[in-house]
């Protein structure tokens, strides 16, 4: 009996979502047959069996979420028994992930996890309902209880994370006894996430009051929490605002779009944007680093990957286009619109969709005269633009109609200052006012 | 019922009302789905409550007491010769299931489960029909809990000789009694029969009766057996029925001896087959394996994602407790509980006398899997309780890890046997080890302390027999 884990899926990426699976139990299966298909919050892969033989059990249905190590098909290739991965495998695994850049991925190096046959470890109806329902495997909990029973908390402990990897006691001990500085960090890194005064309290009980639907965090809006609440809770978010006079730049907008009619797409602002934000981010490296706050190091990027927010059917995606700096406004203009269209049709390559060093959110096609945005973690900052809108100015002591574009900048305080933050903003939309300020610098 | 066709949608179907099938529709209406429950018969309860378990125990338990009766003759009963009245006893059996049958029609009114009677046949993955169009049920999920028939014997297809069923309508006392099968049904059957005067042969084909039992728990019964049964023939095949005069004569194969046994009545007990062949299942796409059974997951789903199969139709002991249990899985997943079939025992139980019951691993299983194991076993006759039955014919017996103690399996064989089992079940469902047996008070005197007393001696410290040192 072979037990398949779920293989690492690529970089930062511990789980994903039954899409599909090609076989059911029973089914006999040949070696890279395809086995399932698996959403991640990147990509959808394909994963190919390592083995030939008849499927025996597989995990989750459609919808499921399953995480990398988990069991997720046991195949009957005629070698007997085996179950239970030890902690080690486990780790072997982890140091020779499968890449992502194909998409379909081969699994063949997770052979390592076929260990000693055994029984079902014992423990009791209610735990076992417990770990079922907490998606727990509790076939590879080594219990805690007289004859290795599987207690409650055993299984509640798994769950939370907090204990080690296959949550083997013995192993936990022996990796504390060996002074593992990683597992002990790893703990350590854990304990730290209790926050003072922070209550996370079970809900009030809503449908008292009136109707309710409950709907499962699943895919792009369980991965945005995730990003969210790291970002919110871990960057000390400071916005600067300001307004851009972008009457000169539209009018050369529109005037090339009419020139350049029926010759491929039109022109943005967004483009524009980008050029004068790569510009004022050469000027400000602070805000295109990352903090590595368990180091306590600042990462300069010396490259500009910008990404793009992008509202999809699925939810909020961000495309990035990978060294924006070394594209001009057409091929910017170009590579945004096919970026939007994959994100928004679900057809996009995992490369696209990370490596970001900075991003750009518009709500301005929608309306809006300003906004805060939450940074996308772990980058310095973003810029938000609202709606380019006529509006009275005063130029020269007289009140005149011009074309103002909202920008808000968010952007981490460990990193950069206020006044810092304001330069290189004032600088940005100097280059918006003026198009051929930005023109030499293309 | 409208003349004519009449197309309805259900939430959900259930076909079958026996153990599964009824358990299925009550569980499924008290988690909010609409249900629809198919059945062929009049009567609810199925093959378990109508023809089955209920009114063998109905039987087991008259002739149990006449047996007891006479035993205590010699403690100090004053009693004439025991004997039955065959009208009262089947008057009696049928108020007893009778009062089952109404019983679960009212627990399923009660909830508005519309029950329709007929024959449900599949018309395609969504859509079954209810004797041949009267009905047309368009569902959302569908379980089917039809159970299984009695297997008839290919020699005497057309004899009117006895099933099980047929017996226990107590049509006649014959006088000599062939029972084929000697199987469970077969020799609960043949005690009934034996006790009530019938001059019992039972005819079995393997080396041993009870073949599914281990071979220490079966021996004390059929040492009881030898007592009460004419003859047992094991090793035997059944070559032909004839009739002859105004019984039949049984041709007897064994080891190639032939043998030809005269005799009133013949019941035959040979198993029994699923009653998956007459649903049309060929117009769904679910998948059918050995035997007839269906194939399903561990949630019992079949190869069509929203069709169930529990009970007799798929793997495992057909029991009427396994499909009842099923049935409240499938319920649950129906309504989208996180639920699944991982019991670790399913225990078993023979109404002979003595009872015989076992959960979890036999020694059987144990020496097939190549399974390590540590065996504690006790004596009835050592028991206080068992004394003063004057029932000391019977064991309990335990395996166990010999590295964690953990409980593997128990198998037991004695008066009350059927109802200590369960604690044995509970022990194998926890992950309860030696230990968590020893020291559970057992109230004195009973035979369930024999349980403690097997675990001390499978722990080597046992307080009431002199281990051989």
């Amino acid at each position: 009996m072979f037990e398949f884990k779920l293989p690492d899926l690529g970089e930062g990426i511990h789980e994903g979502e039954v899409l599909k699976w090609h076989v059911k139990v029973g089914d006999t299966i040949k070696e890279d047959d395809p086995l399932i298909e698996i959403e991640t919050d990147k990509a959808a892969v394909t994963i190919p069996s390592p083995r030939g033989g008849i499927i025996m059990t597989l995990k989750g249905e459609v919808g499921d979420i399953l995480n990398v190590g988990d069991v997720i098909v046991t195949i009957d290739d005629g070698n007997g028994v085996s179950v239970a991965p030890t902690e080690t495998k486990t780790e072997e695994v982890v140091e020779t992930p499968v890449k992502v850049e194909a998409l379909a991925l081969s699994a063949k190096k997770v052979e390592a996890l076929e260990v000693e046959s055994g029984r079902p470890v014992p423990a009791a109806p209610a735990t076992r309902r417990l770990a079922r329902e907490l998606g727990v495997n509790i076939n590879i909990i080594k219990g805690t209880g007289p004859a290795g029973r599987v207690t409650l908390e055993d299984v509640k402990l798994i769950a939370s994370g907090e204990a080690l990897a296959v949550a083997d006691q013995a192993a936990k001990a022996e990796a504390v006894e060996k002074d593992d500085s990683c597992a002990v960090a790893e703990f350590a890194a854990h304990a730290s996430t209790a926050i003072p005064f922070l209550d996370i309290d079970p809900m009030p009980d809503f449908a008292k009051e009136g109707p309710i639907e409950i709907e499962k965090l699943r895919s792009i809006r369980r991965k945005v929490a995730h990003k969210m609440t790291t970002s919110k809770i871990l960057i000390p978010h400071v916005v600067h605002m300001d307004e851009a006079d972008v009457t000169e730049l539209d009018k050369f907008r529109r005037e090339e779009n009419a020139l350049r009619e029926g010759q491929g797409g039109k022109f943005t602002l967004l483009p524009f944007v980008i050029k004068a934000v790569i510009a004022g981010l050469k000027e400000y490296p602070a805000l295109n680093a990352s903090l590595d706050p368990l180091k306590e190091e600042i990462i300069y990027k010396k490259y500009y990957n910008m990404g793009v927010a992008v509202d999809s059917d699925r939810g909020l995606i961000v495309p990035v286009i990978k060294n924006a700096d070394q594209k001009n406004i057409i091929q910017l203009s170009d590579k945004i619109v096919e970026l939007a269209e994959g994100a928004r049709n679900g057809n996009i390559n995992v490369a696209d969709l990370s490596g970001g060093t900075f991003t750009i959110t518009n709500i301005g096609p929608i309306g809006g005269t300003g906004f805060a945005a939450a940074i996308n973690y772990p980058e310095a900052a973003i810029i938000g633009l609202a709606r380019a809108q006529d509006k009275p100015v005063v130029r020269d002591g007289e009140i005149v109609i011009r074309k103002m574009l909202p920008i808000s900048l968010s952007f981490d305080h460990r990193i950069a200052d206020g006044a810092d933050v304001a330069r290189m903003v004032s600088g940005i939309i100097k280059r918006l006012s003026d198009p051929y300020t930005l023109l030499l610098e293309i | 019922m409208v003349m004519g066709s009449l197309t309805q949608d259900a939430e959900v179907v259930v076909i079958g009302a026996g153990p599964g099938g009824y358990v299925a529709a009550i569980r499924l209406a008290d988690l909010g789905k609409e249900v629809v429950l198919v059945e062929e018969s009049e009567d609810l309860g199925g093959v378990c409550l109508r023809e089955g378990c209920i009114p063998s125990k109905v039987l087991i338990n008259v002739v149990d007491i006449g047996n007891s009766a006479v035993d205590a003759k010699k403690m100090g009963l004053n009693i004439g010769e025991v004997s039955y009245d065959l009208a009262k006893l089947r008057k009696w059996t049928g108020s007893v299931v009778d009062g089952l049958t109404k019983g679960v029609r009212l627990l399923l009114e009660k909830r508005g489960i519309e029950i329709v009677h007929g024959r449900a046949q599949f018309v395609n993955n969504n859509t079954i029909s209810v004797d041949g169009g009267k009905v047309t049920l368009n569902y959302k999920h569908c379980v089917i809990a039809t159970g299984s028939r009695i297997n008839e014997l290919p020699t005497a297809y057309d004899l009117p000789l006895w099933s099980s069923a047929d017996a226990l309508k107590l049509p006649e006392v014959p006088k000599r009694l062939v029972v084929v099968g000697g199987g469970y049904i077969g020799l609960e059957m043949g005690l009934v029969y034996a006790g009530l005067g019938s001059k019992v042969t039972i005819v079995e084909f393997s080396e041993r009766l009870l073949l599914g039992a281990d071979p220490d728990l079966a021996g004390v019964m059929i040492k009881q057996c030898e007592q009460r049964f004419e003859r047992i023939l094991v090793e035997s095949r059944v070559e032909k029925v004839e009739e002859s005069g105004d019984g039949y004569a049984v041709t007897v194969d064994h080891n190639s001896k032939k043998e030809t046994i005269e005799t009133d009545q013949v019941l035959v007990a040979i198993g029994r087959k699923p009653n998956t062949d007459n649903l049309s299942l060929e117009n769904t796409d679910i998948k059918i394996i050995e035997h007839g059974l269906i194939d399903v997951d561990n949630h019992n789903r079949t190869s069509v994602p929203n069709i169930y199969a529990i009970g007799d139709v798929v793997r495992g002991p057909a029991l009427a407790h396994k499909a009842s249990r099923e049935a409240k899985v499938v319920a649950e997943i129906i309504a989208n509980h996180n639920a699944e079939f991982d019991n670790r025992a399913i225990p078993a139980v023979v109404f002979t006398d003595p009872e015989i019951a076992w959960t979890g691993l036999t020694e059987r299983e144990a020496h097939e899997q190549g399974v390590n194991y540590k065996l504690g076993k006790f004596p009835l006759r050592a028991l206080g309780r068992a004394r003063t039955m004057g029932r000391t014919d019977g064991m309990v017996k335990i395996l166990s890890d010999p590295e964690t103690n953990l409980v593997l399996g128990v198998g037991m064989v004695g008066p009350h046997v059927s109802e200590m089992i369960s604690e044995a079940t509970l022990a194998l469902e926890m992950g309860a080890t030696l230990e968590d047996l020893m020291v559970t008070i057992h109230p004195h005197p009973t035979i369930s302390e024999s349980i403690m007393e097997a675990a001390e001696v499978a722990a080597g410290s046992a307080v009431h027999i002199v281990a051989p040192k």
